[in-house]
C-alpha cells in the first residue's frame, strides 16, 4: 500500500509491529494503544521512535501521558462516514500535539485536503488512484472559511483575509 | 441579503468543478456508486424512485428575484417544468439527469447558489424565520447569523463525515417560526438589560422515528462565541454518538442516552478545552455580514390605507386573501405577503417555472427584490406596501397562487412520498390533495380557524407530522398504505410531539377522519379557542370517541 507524504509517493520508514513482536533497538515502531498502555515502562525506554496505532473510539486525553514521546499517530478510517479520528486528529493538534498524523483505511483522494486540514500528515492509500490524483486533490479547494486549521493546501482562511489587519491564526507548530 | 464576495465565489466555483469532475468519474467508472453517493449527496444529489433528485440551498430561506428565475430556467430547461419547495426552505428538482448536474450547478454559481450540504451527513442548511426581518414580534433579524453558521459550516474539515445530517434552525422573535426546539441544535435570540444580544442554545431536538423536543444547554451565550461554542458542540457529538445504528446516530439520543446535564458538561468541559483563541474576527465578519442584511428604505407610508380597504370592501374574495394571507409588519401601511403554494387540489410546495418568474416580477415591484421561502413550503414577500397588495392579489389570481388558505386547514404541509420517495412507505401528496379538496369550502376553514396539517409518508417523519396540530404518517402494512392520526403536537414556542389517537385509516378513508375530528372540535371549543389549546384542553378523549366509538 503506497505511503503519500508531501505530496509524493515515499517509503515507509516505520514498521508495524504485532502485539506480540519484538521491538528492535533503535527501530521505527507502530505499535497498537493496547500494547502502549500495558508495555509502558518497557516502551518508554525504547531507543528508536515510536509511533501508536489508535482506534477511533480514544479519547485524545487517554494519550496525553504519553504524547511527548509519540512520534507518530495512525488515526483509522473505517469507513467512509466514520469521521470520528477527524476530531480526534484536530483536537490532538488544538492540544499542541507535534509529531506526525497518518491516516489509514480506505481514503479517496476527495478527502484527502479535508484530512490535511485538520493536521493529518501521511496517508496510506490503495493503488487504484495515481499520484496526480492526489496531488490535484491535495490543493483543489483554495480556501476555507474556517479559522485556526492546517493549511499544507495554501488554503487561504477567508474570514481573516476579509478583516485584514487582523493576522490569520497562527500556524498550527507541526506545519511547515 | 446577502451577496457573494470573491471568495464566496471562488468557494462556490471550486465546489461546483470538483463535484462536476466527481460526477465524471462516476460516469466513466472510476468511481463506484457507493464511493459516489456520499460525495452527491453532499452536493445536494439524490438517487430516488424514478431519477436524480437535487436540491438546491436557499440559505435562511432568502431568494432573490433573479435567484427565482433562475430556478424557474433550471425547472424549465432541465426538469420537468416544476420544482418543489421544502419543509427546510430549499427547492428540489425530481427529474435530473446525473450528466446535467455540472451544468445545472454551474448556472446556480452564476447566480450565487449551490447545493452544497443540502444532504448527506453533514450540517445541513441553515433554517430560520420566514418573516425575519420583517415581523412586528422580532428582536433582530437573526439571519447574519445564519449567514455565518453557513460559512462556517461550509466543508468543514472536522464535520463533514457525521454519522447522520444536523440540522440548525435560528429565530430572532420570541413567535417561534423556525421550529427551532425540535432541530439538532436550535438558536434563539435574547436581549439581556444591557441590551446586549445572546442565543438560547437548545440541542438534542428532532423529529424522524424517536420525536424529540431539544434541551436547553445555555441560556444566553454571547453571539461574539456563537461559532467556538458550536464547535465544542459538534466535537462531543462526532466523537461520542453511537454509529452501531443509524436511527441512534442523531445528537438527541446522545442527549438523551448521557442526560442533558452530562451533555451539557461534556460540552462545557470541551468549550473549556479548546477556547478560541480569539473571537474578534468572528465578531467582525457577523458585523461585516449584517451590513447586507439592513432593512430596504422603507418610505413612510400612512396607517390607514385607503385602496386597500376600498378593495377589500368591493372585492370580498380579495379582504378574505388579505384576512388570512397577510401578516403583521413591523412600519405602519406595511404588511408581509404570504403566498400560499397550496391551491385547492394542489401538490403542496410546487411551483412551476411561470409561477417562479411571477413571485419573481412581484418582488421585483413591489418587494425590494426579495423573497423567502418557508418551511411551511410558501413564498413570502417581507415588505410590502399594503396599498400594492390589490394589485399583488389580482396578479396571483391569474396565476392560480391567489389560495386564501394561509395557515388554515389547506394550508397542508407534505413530504413527496411514495411518489417519488425512495425511502417512503406510502403516498403523502395524494392524502395531501384529497384533504384540500375535503376542506375546499373556504367559509369552513376559516370557520375552524388557524391549523397545521402535516403528512409524512414514512417515519423519517419529513413531513413534520409529529408537530402538525394534526399529523398524518403514511406506513405500509403487509402491501397496502395505511395512514396513522397524531393530535396536539407544535412547533412553536410551546413545542410538543403529537399523540397517536388510535387505529390507523386506509387512505381514503382519512378525509372523513380528518373532518370528524375538525367538526369535534367546533362542537366543543370554547369561543375564540384555536384547535391546539382546545386539544390540550381536552385530551385526546373525545376525538378517540368520534373517530372510533360510533363503528
Amino acid at each position: 500500500m503506497p505511503l503519500l507524504k508531501n505530496n509524493t509517493f515515499v517509503q515507509d520508514a516505520w514498521e508495524t509491529l504485532a502485539d506480540d513482536a519484538l521491538v528492535g533497538d533503535g527501530a521505527r515502531v507502530i505499535v497498537s494503544l493496547a500494547r502502549l498502555l500495558k508495555d509502558w515502562d518497557i516502551l518508554a525506554k525504547h531507543t528508536g521512535l515510536l509511533g501508536v496505532a489508535v482506534p477511533n473510539t480514544t479519547r485524545a486525553d487517554e494519550l496525553a501521558p504519553y504524547i511527548s514521546r509519540i512520534a507518530l499517530i495512525v488515526l483509522p478510517f473505517p469507513a467512509f462516514t466514520d469521521g470520528r479520528s477527524y476530531s480526534i486528529a484536530r483536537h490532538l493538534r488544538l492540544d499542541g500535539y507535534r509529531g506526525e498524523l497518518r491516516a489509514t483505511g480506505n481514503i479517496l483522494p476527495d478527502q484527502l485536503q479535508l484530512m490535511q486540514q485538520v493536521g493529518i500528515e501521511s496517508f496510506e492509500v490503495t493503488e487504484r488512484f495515481p499520484l496526480e490524483a492526489w496531488q490535484h486533490a491535495a490543493r483543489l479547494i483554495n480556501s476555507t472559511y474556517q479559522r485556526g486549521l492546517t493549511r499544507a493546501g495554501n488554503e487561504k482562511e477567508v474570514w481573516s483575509l476579509r478583516h485584514q489587519g487582523f493576522q490569520a491564526w497562527e500556524e498550527q507548530p507541526h506545519a511547515g | 441579503m446577502y451577496r457573494y464576495d470573491e471568495f464566496d465565489a471562488a468557494f462556490v466555483k471550486q465546489r461546483t468543478d470538483q463535484f462536476r469532475d466527481q460526477a465524471n468519474r462516476r460516469l466513466s467508472g472510476e468511481l463506484t456508486e457507493e464511493e459516489f453517493r456520499p460525495l452527491r449527496l453532499m452536493n445536494g444529489l439524490y438517487l430516488q424512485l424514478h431519477a436524480y433528485m437535487l436540491r438546491v440551498a436557499v440559505p435562511y430561506g432568502t431568494l432573490s428575484s433573479k435567484q427565482m428565475r433562475r430556478l424557474a430556467y433550471i425547472a424549465d430547461k432541465w426538469d420537468r417544468g416544476y420544482g418543489h419547495f421544502t419543509t427546510r426552505q430549499n427547492i428540489q428538482y425530481n427529474w435530473i439527469k446525473l450528466e446535467d448536474t455540472g451544468d445545472i450547478l454551474e448556472a446556480l454559481a452564476e447566480v450565487e447558489m449551490h447545493g452544497i450540504q443540502t444532504s448527506g451527513n453533514c450540517i445541513r442548511n441553515v433554517t430560520t424565520d420566514h418573516w425575519a426581518g420583517a415581523a412586528a414580534d422580532e428582536i433582530a433579524d437573526p439571519r447574519p447569523v445564519g449567514e455565518l453558521l453557513r460559512q462556517w459550516s461550509s466543508l468543514h474539515p472536522e464535520f463533514s463525515f457525521l454519522p447522520r445530517k444536523f440540522k440548525i434552525a435560528v429565530t430572532g422573535a420570541p413567535n417561534d417560526r423556525a421550529a427551532v426546539r425540535v432541530h439538532d441544535i436550535g438558536l434563539r435570540m435574547h436581549k439581556n438589560d444591557k441590551g446586549e444580544t445572546g442565543w438560547e442554545v437548545m440541542v438534542g431536538g428532532g423529529q424522524g422515528r424517536t420525536p424529540m423536543i431539544a434541551v436547553t444547554v445555555r441560556g444566553f451565550l454571547p453571539e461574539r462565541e456563537l461559532v467556538p461554542y458550536l464547535e465544542a458542540i459538534m466535537r462531543v457529538y462526532n466523537l461520542f454518538v453511537r454509529r452501531d445504528n443509524k436511527y441512534k446516530a442523531r445528537i438527541k439520543i446522545l442527549v438523551h442516552e448521557l442526560g442533558a446535564e452530562k451533555f451539557k458538561s461534556e460540552v462545557e468541559a470541551e468549550y473549556a478545552k479548546h477556547p478560541a483563541q480569539t473571537t474578534e474576527v468572528d465578531e467582525r465578519e457577523l458585523a461585516r455580514i449584517a451590513n447586507y442584511f439592513a432593512r430596504p428604505t422603507l418610505d413612510k407610508q400612512s396607517r390607514f390605507a385607503p385602496h386597500f380597504e376600498d378593495a377589500k370592501i368591493k372585492n370580498k374574495e380579495f379582504a378574505r386573501w388579505a384576512r388570512n394571507n397577510l401578516a403583521l409588519h413591523t412600519d405602519d401601511g406595511y404588511t408581509i405577503v404570504n403566498i400560499s403554494l397550496k391551491p385547492e387540489g394542489g401538490i403542496p410546495g410546487d411551483a412551476t417555472g411561470e409561477q417562479m418568474r411571477v413571485m419573481a416580477d412581484l418582488a421585483e415591484r413591489y418587494a425590494h427584490d426579495e423573497l423567502r421561502v418557508s418551511h411551511a413550503q410558501n413564498i413570502v414577500l417581507a415588505h410590502v406596501k399594503l396599498e400594492d397588495t390589490f394589485a399583488i392579489w389580482q396578479e396571483l389570481v391569474k396565476h392560480n397562487l391567489a389560495a386564501a388558505n394561509y395557515g388554515l386547514a389547506g394550508d397542508i404541509i407534505a413530504c413527496p412520498g411514495l411518489d417519488y420517495c425512495a425511502l417512503a412507505t406510502a403516498r403523502a401528496i395524494p392524502i395531501a390533495q384529497s384533504l384540500s379538496r375535503k376542506f375546499a369550502d373556504l367559509d369552513k376553514q376559516e370557520k375552524i380557524g388557524p391549523l397545521k396539517i402535516n403528512i409524512s409518508g414514512c417515519i423519517n417523519a419529513c413531513g413534520h407530522h409529529h408537530v402538525g396540530h394534526i399529523g398524518i404518517l403514511g406506513l405500509d402494512k403487509k402491501g397496502e398504505e395505511f395512514y396513522q392520526i397524531t393530535l396536539g403536537g407544535s412547533s412553536g414556542d410551546s413545542a410538543s410531539i403529537g399523540t397517536i389517537l388510535g387505529p390507523g385509516f386506509a387512505g381514503d378513508e382519512v378525509p372523513d377522519a380528518i373532518e370528524k375530528i375538525l367538526d369535534t372540535y367546533v362542537k366543543l371549543r370554547a369561543p375564540g379557542e384555536e384547535f391546539l389549546a382546545a386539544y390540550r384542553r381536552l385530551g385526546p378523549a373525545p376525538f378517540k370517541e368520534a373517530l372510533y366509538a360510533a363503528a
